[in-house]
């Protein structure tokens, strides 16, 4: 029987393919799955509000008490001040690290197999769900501006530096939800993962720069704060966010950390990814 | 083994470039059970294939082979006449597949979720729209293009489900249960969409069911599938005529089937429970 006439070309010149539609090709992919995850907030964008509440609790009560205590902060910053960039670093960070429990929501609809078994390398399925976790955190990012300028906290607006900021809530949003991910791989059930999560987040906020610095910590502490990817996070975000901020690292060295983990991360989950077809 | 292919006799003349799938002693092995056991069979281009069997026979584990969600233990396959175990990726390129769960994304509108698999399909730009509108309207679905999946009727959902298959013009289909958990105004409505695309276009189609009547009526050539291996291949017509003069196909499964599956490894608990979830969840 004679091929249908409708169909395009055959896979020889598929193989031809260039480099340069290769990667239009992998771009278009992760935009996919970015937008459509974008879609599904435009759609019931509810959940961005219930995740405001964090951060108003924690710079409100935590950080109005704190204030009192003398020489936390290093230096001159106030501690509201110093506070708010850890508090946007920790919120962004609560709701990614749980980001995985939606890919086991996806797995048992049906959705993810739809993923799986289209031409998409599953690195650009991968990568387009982190940058989708990096693009929902930008509203915390929106809260945590606003309510620090009621609490008078010394915000700069240059406009690069609020890009700056973006690009690191990305960053390390799309890291910590890729890790989340990769977790999610592992436990496969709901229940294991919320009894992991809760574990998670608890030792990768109190042992990075947060809310003390780490010159307030015992040495073991200090010591793996400073692989803590969130320690970076939170660094570039001081220099970025505040006025009289600075960072301890140097904003690039901070941006490469955080690029690198997430890459290395990134292709792990894309390995274990298609595991989840199963 | 008991592997008996009774092949209709017009298909020895068949050329080969003709068969859209070809399986060389599939095998998936889990936990020292073979849920999969040495299948070799044949599917021609433009055939409707049904695979039947009981539950946990394998149906869904070949399936998932077939569509490289799931890699085999041994032995392998040409679909499209690209290796399942070498060239995962090409084969993607050129199926189509309908999960026994839903899959279309409920928190998204129709076109959205299509154009997600336009963009995840390399779908050229310029031709997203036109094909999306397209495949919507041949599936009936026009008038709920920007309505939220969740919203839809079960019998919508499968039908969102092959246009969004349709979308980058498969060489064959893979539909797991299209029509679990659909009255049966719905399941005319699927079936009446997927003879059109045979008729129409040709397509290859793999079906499974567990509607004998459905099987019967719209598949040109049958597989029966026990404990992981082919106990039958054949038109409905030799199935039935290895069983009893006047028998049904029914009486085929019943008679042919030896242990209804006790040790389900495809459709385990967890499987049929989020089935079950599924279904509520899109009502």
């Amino acid at each position: 029987m004679a091929m249908s006439g409708e169909r395009a070309a055959p896979s020889a010149s598929m193989v031809e393919r260039s480099l340069g539609v290769a990667l239009a090709e992998y771009a278009t992919q992760t935009f996919a799955v970015t937008m459509a995850e974008v879609q599904k907030l435009y759609h019931d964008p509810l959940e961005l509000f219930t995740r405001a509440v964090q951060p108003v609790l924690w710079l409100m009560l935590f950080g109005e008490v704190m204030a009192r205590v003398r020489g936390v902060a290093p230096g001159n910053i106030p501690y509201i001040d110093f506070l708010a960039a850890g508090i946007l670093a920790q919120s962004a960070l609560f709701v990614a690290i749980f980001y995985g429990i939606a890919a086991i929501w996806e797995r048992d609809l049906g959705v993810l197999q739809r993923y799986l078994v289209s031409p998409a390398p599953r690195s650009a399925l991968v990568l387009g769900k982190g940058i989708s976790a990096g693009v929902r955190a930008l509203s915390q990012a929106l809260i945590v501006y606003i309510l620090a300028f009621v609490l008078g906290v010394g915000i700069d607006l240059n406009p690069l530096n609020i890009l700056g900021v973006a690009a690191i809530i990305v960053a390390g949003s799309g890291l910590f939800s890729t890790l989340s991910l990769i977790i999610a791989c592992i436990v496969r059930t709901r229940e294991r993962f919320m009894g992991i999560g809760q574990v998670l987040t608890m030792p990768i906020f109190f042992a990075s720069n947060a809310i003390y610095p780490l010159s307030l910590m015992p040495p073991w502490l200090a010591w793996v704060s400073h692989i803590n990817p969130l320690t970076y996070e939170v660094d570039a975000l001081r220099a970025l966010m505040l006025t009289h901020g600075a960072s301890d690292y140097a904003i690039s060295i901070d941006f490469a950390v955080l690029l690198a983990t997430w890459a290395v991360l990134t292709s792990v989950a894309a390995r274990m990814y298609r595991r989840m077809g199963y | 083994m008991q592997v008996s292919v009774s092949m209709p006799d017009d298909q020895k003349s068949v050329p080969s470039h003709d068969i859209v799938v070809q399986t060389m002693a599939l095998t998936r092995d889990f936990g020292g059970v073979s849920a999969v056991d040495h299948v070799t069979l044949t599917v021609n281009r433009g055939e409707i294939f049904g695979l039947i069997g009981p539950n946990g026979a394998g149906k869904s584990t070949l399936m998932k082979m077939l569509t490289t969600l799931l890699p085999p233990s041994s032995g392998t396959a040409l679909v499209a006449g690209c290796d399942i175990v070498k060239e995962p990726a090409e084969v993607r390129r050129h199926i189509g597949y309908i999960p026994q769960l839903l899959s279309a994304d409920g928190s998204l509108t129709g076109y959205e979720n299509l154009l997600l698999s336009a963009r995840l399909y390399g779908v050229p730009r310029q031709e997203r729209k036109p094909r999306i509108e397209d495949a919507l309207k041949r599936m009936g679905l026009a008038s709920a293009t920007h309505r939220l999946v969740g919203h839809y009727s079960g019998g919508m959902i499968r039908r969102l489900e092959i246009a969004q298959c349709l979308l980058h013009r498969p060489i064959v289909l893979f539909l797991d249960e299209p029509t679990v958990g659909l009255d049966p105004g719905a399941r005319e409505a699927v079936w009446e969409r997927v003879l059109e695309l045979k008729d129409r276009f040709q397509r290859t189609m793999i079906v499974t069911s567990h509607h004998m009547d459905e099987i019967d009526a719209f598949c040109d050539r049958i597989a029966l599938i026990d404990r992981g291996r082919i106990v039958a291949v054949g038109t409905s017509a030799e199935l039935k005529a290895k069983v009893a003069p006047g028998a049904t196909l029914d009486d085929v499964f019943v008679r042919l089937v030896t242990g209804a599956g006790e040790a389900e490894i495809g459709e385990s608990y967890g499987d049929v429970r989020r089935a079950r979830r599924a279904e509520r969840e899109h009502g």
